[in-house]
């Protein structure tokens, strides 16, 4: 995690553009975003400040927009497609056994912010169902096994 | 009442002009669904179950339909039928799982709508998504979530953020994944929730609930026990035991709203703590006596004690029948003025204050502080120490009041207020004063008017030369703008002034809450009140102040030393009364220490844990010959104590308490005495009686009230049944002149920092220790300290420090925050140890600990 000194020194070079006005939310927060590769809590509480409106509404908006992470990003994005058709050929079970080789539930990202696992809509490979992507690499037809093969098994080895 | 008639499934119904068709219905017997709708909220319609037909095609939300004339509606038909079971399928789809074993089941809005409209949960079962459990929030230890029942009606969104103000809780993320939830979807328990449970009280389903709830079987109508708002609150109880408590709607104090004390903190009542019969000391231990035994020995010894060698301290929460009792039978019984309450510790310097001005009977309804179009809160935390009186401003500031505030910490008023003006310590009488001169200099008011009104106006203007602005901003920080700005906001009144331990508690309390009286002369000069709020630390300090618990007034500040008034009380009392002033609480210790005074009679008080610099405390009571204790508890004090008696609370007992408003309320008995332990004023009358005074023969707390009455004539037309205001004749009004007196220079080479105190929501006097969820929720002391002086100290965020006065020393966890400002390090929460610290205002240095 990000000390809060850190957050604080990039976060104050980020607000001195902006006025505090709350029509101003959401490019801040995108800024944010872009500096940290996600919204640090410390920085949202100081943002709430700065644009005086209450901590938990700011989290509104924030957990409203997928586009925010509220959660760091790992060095490996692991995104398993939740499309159509990918669902019917098992993603369900290819999300189920990324999350525990990894010890992580969607969304999350392993402490040492090597990987992040998420789910995506149609990523448009519906004919290699069930797919994934690391990073931007897109890896098709997935089995159980190709799992194991492409994620290390954190859970057991460590 | 204008009322308009329309008419509703056929029937003709009267209704007042500007409800909704919704409330009309209900009103009338006509039940339409509903579950986002709640009569203390503006609707937000975001249920649609109360969809009626007017006949124009479209169905509408009824609670957001006004009534018209003429109108007519349908609240029932096919097509609305159908809406509303296909919005309640999605709902209960979404939702809901089962109602065994829901704490609600049978109180809960959406089973009660779902059994109307006859819905069939297992066919619905399979739409359900998700189809996994999401985990209950259970951290708080009061109440639990679970966002499984949750239907999202947004109520307690609308409660957090419009009654407490607390903002602790908002929808989260979106679509079928919202959820109500904290600030980073965290646990109630680590969020800003301040734990009151308004919320709790309004979830119309089960999502929000009280942990192991039971019914009560019967409710007794009470007042609450910690703060000096003096909530109205309901007692429920079954076989014999409290096992919840509301807030009582109908109270002209807080219309039912409570803080998380009132609510929850009763438990101490029942704390396996309590004392059940009195205990005697025999070679060095406290073993249980019987009562007999007790009394006939305390009836004894103090007998060879009276006069001046006898000195007598009360709690401030006592009852004002145990209280005027308390006094009376250390003026009647022991011939001693001896007699004082812990309210030397907080509100001397406003009584002080008060009877060079204004009058000690000067008090200020709350319902004007509600009304205020400007507030000023200054030295004072309330949302902490007084949250429900807290959640009235934060309220104000929403409706629009300026609210300013003033505190050198970053309170969390200042994220509601319009001003923050941030003084540096002990500089609110130059604050004040320079804020004074702007508004007469300005001609904000009229001064012809004010000099009419109130006396000394010439003298005191005189005193203001020495506060020009620029003078004021050196010594306070705070910039002139903000000096005249803040001025001209306060004359743009009604302006009202509430103030708290951050002047009181303080070497100069009296010079500042003189300094607060001479603003709101100014500012209110054609009221008839001052708007003017003291917030005394505990429920009854008024009260007891008014009956008479201080050495140098009798029952209604009748002076000591004036001879008439000590003979008229002596015809009534049919006893002489002592005529000099007795001593303060401070200046007992010593005269305890050297040998003059010799016994002591501790009603409720426990000056070990309240009394900074504890050890002149300690020596005094070890020198004292005699010591008695009528406590709840074993407290640090009790356990010095020669005899211990168990005192009833304010629930085993009848009585009356007078909150900061001077509104006499009655307490009943809802449970009988724990264990043997007596009601405070049956304890004192059975002692005097023992000791052979006949002033004592009173059968009942209402008996006591009536003499009280006959002495101190605001009681006499007040009446508790109806909780009336009590109030004294109001007295001239004069101006105080004052100069700025600097807090000595305590702060040096060796102890740099200035250390203050802050009270914490869960953490009031000796019986919140005694109520689990509050221990729980109070934090663990820690240490806040500015950004600048961690970086000059070395000291990092989450760190063990080293705190050092030239008292002694503690060790606690420093958060670095710019919520102190730099120079002043905050101490919250672990009153216990604070007491090695500190004396007033204290010098501190830190240093980081390495492990
Ligand atoms: S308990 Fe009070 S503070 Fe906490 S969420 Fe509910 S209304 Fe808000
Ligand atoms: S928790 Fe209760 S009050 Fe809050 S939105 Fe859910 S159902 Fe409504
Ligand atoms: S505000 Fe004070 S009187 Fe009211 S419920 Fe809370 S502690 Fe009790
Ligand atoms: S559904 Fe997975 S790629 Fe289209
Ligand atoms: S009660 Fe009217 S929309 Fe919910």
């Amino acid at each position: 995690m990000l000390s809060g000194f850190v957050v604080a020194d990039e976060l104050a070079k980020i607000l001195a553009s902006y006025r505090g006005n709350r029509s101003e939310l959401l490019s801040i927060l995108r800024e944010v975003q872009d500096t940290f590769n996600y919204l640090p809590e410390e920085a949202m509480r100081q943002v709430a400040k700065f644009i005086g409106i209450p901590e938990s509404q700011l989290y509104s908006v924030a957990s409203f927009y997928s586009h925010f992470r509220l959660t760091p990003l790992g060095r490996k994005r692991i995104s398993v497609c939740r499309g159509t058709a990918c669902h019917i050929r098992g993603a369900p079970q290819v999300i189920e056994e990324a999350g525990r080789l990894l010890g992580v539930k969607e969304s999350e990202t392993t402490p040492d912010l090597e990987y992040t696992l998420e789910t995506v809509a149609c990523i448009g490979c519906c004919a290699l169902a069930p797919c994934l992507r690391v990073n931007e690499e897109v890896h098709g037809e997935v089995t159980l096994k190709k799992v194991r093969e492409l994620l290390p098994d954190l859970n057991n080895g460590a | 009442m204008e009322t308009v008639t329309l008419t509703i499934d056929g029937r003709n119904v009267v209704a007042e002009r500007g409800i909704t068709v919704l409330e009309a219905a209900l009103e009338n017997g006509i039940y339409i669904p509903h579950l986002c709708y709640h009569p203390d909220f503006e609707s937000h319609s975001a249920c649609r179950l109360c969809l009626v037909d007017t006949g124009d095609g479209e169905l509408l939300p009824s609670c957001r339909l006004t009534v018209a004339p003429g109108m007519v509606v349908t609240t029932n038909s096919q097509m609305i039928e159908r809406a509303r079971r296909s919005i309640l399928e999605m709902m209960v789809a979404d939702h809901h799982t089962t109602c065994r074993g829901c704490p609600s089941s049978g109180q809960c809005e959406l089973q009660r709508i779902m059994g109307r409209l006859r819905i069939d949960r297992k066919r619905l079962e399979r739409l359900r998504w998700p189809t996994e459990d999401l985990p209950r929030d259970t951290s708080n230890p009061f109440f639990d979530f679970d966002p499984n029942r949750c239907v999202l009606c947004g109520i307690c969104v609308k409660t957090c953020e419009e009654i407490q103000g607390a903002d602790a809780i908002y929808y989260t993320a979106r679509g079928n994944m919202t959820r109500i939830a904290p600030f980073g979807n965290k646990p109630f328990a680590q969020s800003r929730c301040e734990s009151c449970g308004e919320c709790v009280v309004r979830c119309p389903v089960g999502a929000l609930v009280t942990k192991n709830v039971q019914r009560p079987k019967q409710e007794v109508k009470s007042v609450c026990p910690y703060c000096g708002v003096g909530c109205g609150i309901y007692l429920g109880i079954r076989e014999g035991v409290i096992v919840d408590v509301r807030g009582d709607t109908a109270s002209p104090v807080n219309g039912g709203h409570l803080c998380v004390r009132g609510r929850y903190g009763w438990r101490f009542v029942h704390s396996p703590e309590r004392l059940t019969t009195p205990l005697v000391k025999k070679s060095g231990e406290l073993v249980p006596a019987s009562w007999d035994e007790a009394l006939s020995l305390v009836a004894e010894r103090l007998a060879g004690y009276r006069g001046d060698r006898f000195a007598m301290v009360t709690s401030i929460k006592l009852t004002n029948e145990e209280a005027y009792l308390a006094q009376k039978f250390a003026r009647t019984v022991m011939d001693s003025n001896n007699i004082d309450s812990d309210a030397r510790l907080s509100d001397a310097p406003t009584l002080a204050a008060l009877q060079r001005t204004v009058g000690m009977g000067a008090t200020s309804p709350l319902s004007e502080l509600a009304q205020a179009a400007t507030i000023l809160a200054i030295g004072t935390n309330a949302t902490e120490t007084h949250p429900v009186v807290g959640a009235r401003l934060r309220q104000a500031a929403r409706r629009g009041a300026s609210l300013i505030v003033a505190n050198p910490r970053e309170i969390d008023l200042c994220r509601h207020a319009r001003m923050w003006l941030r003084p540096h310590l002990g500089t609110d009488v130059a604050l004040i004063m320079g804020i004074c001169r702007v508004i007469l200099e300005e001609g904000l008011v009229d001064a012809s008017l004010v000099d009419e009104k109130a006396a000394g106006l010439t003298a005191w203007r005189e005193s203001l030369r020495d506060f020009s602005l620029g003078r004021v901003e050196r010594i306070t920080g705070v910039p002139q703008e903000e000096i005249a700005e803040a001025a001209r906001l306060l004359a743009s009144g009604p302006t009202a002034i509430v103030y708290g331990a951050g002047i009181t508690q303080h070497t100069h309390g009296t010079d500042n809450v003189l300094a607060l009286i001479n603003l709101a002369l100014l500012l209110n000069t054609g009221n008839d009140s001052l708007r003017l709020y003291p917030l005394q630390a505990h429920n009854n300090a008024l009260g007891v102040c008014d009956m008479g618990c201080l050495p140098d007034y009798l029952p209604g500040y009748a002076a000591v030393a004036d001879a008439s008034v000590r003979e008229r009380l002596a015809a009534v009392w049919k006893a002489d009364l002592p005529a000099s002033p007795g001593r303060t609480l401070t200046e007992m210790w010593s005269a305890l220490a050297s040998g003059t005074v010799k016994a002591l009679y501790l009603v409720g008080a426990d000056p070990l844990s309240t009394m900074p610099g504890h050890e002149a405390v300690r020596q005094a009571l070890a020198s004292a010959a005699f010591v008695v204790v009528q406590d709840m508890f074993l407290t640090e004090t009790a356990r010095h104590a020669d005899v211990v008696l168990p005192a009833a609370s304010f629930a085993e007992q009848e009585g009356t308490f007078t909150n900061m408003e001077r509104r006499l309320q009655r307490v009943r008995r809802a449970i009988s005495p724990v264990g043997d332990s007596r009601p405070g004023w049956q304890i004192i009358t059975e002692l005097a009686g023992r000791m052979g005074s006949k002033g004592f023969a009173f059968g009942s707390a209402a008996e006591i009230m009536a003499e009280v009455a006959a002495l101190v004539p605001p009681y006499e037309k007040a009446s508790p049944e109806e909780s009336t205001l009590c109030s004294f004749p109001a007295a001239d009004r004069r101006f105080a002149p004052l100069a700025y007196e600097p807090v000595e220079k305590i702060a040096d080479i060796d102890y740099p920092l200035l250390l203050v105190t802050e009270s914490c929501l869960y953490h009031h006097g000796n019986w919140s220790a005694r109520v689990a969820g509050l221990k729980v929720l109070a934090d663990e002391p820690f240490l806040q300290v500015n950004p600048k002086d961690a970086a000059d100290y070395g000291v990092t965020n989450g760190q063990m420090v080293q705190v050092a006065s030239k008292q002694g020393e503690m060790v606690t966890k420093a958060i670095v925050s710019d919520v102190t400002p730099p120079g002043v390090v905050t101490l919250k929460g672990g009153a216990q140890d604070l007491q090695a610290l500190q004396a007033g205002l204290t010098a501190v240095r830190i240093v980081p600990q390495t492990e």
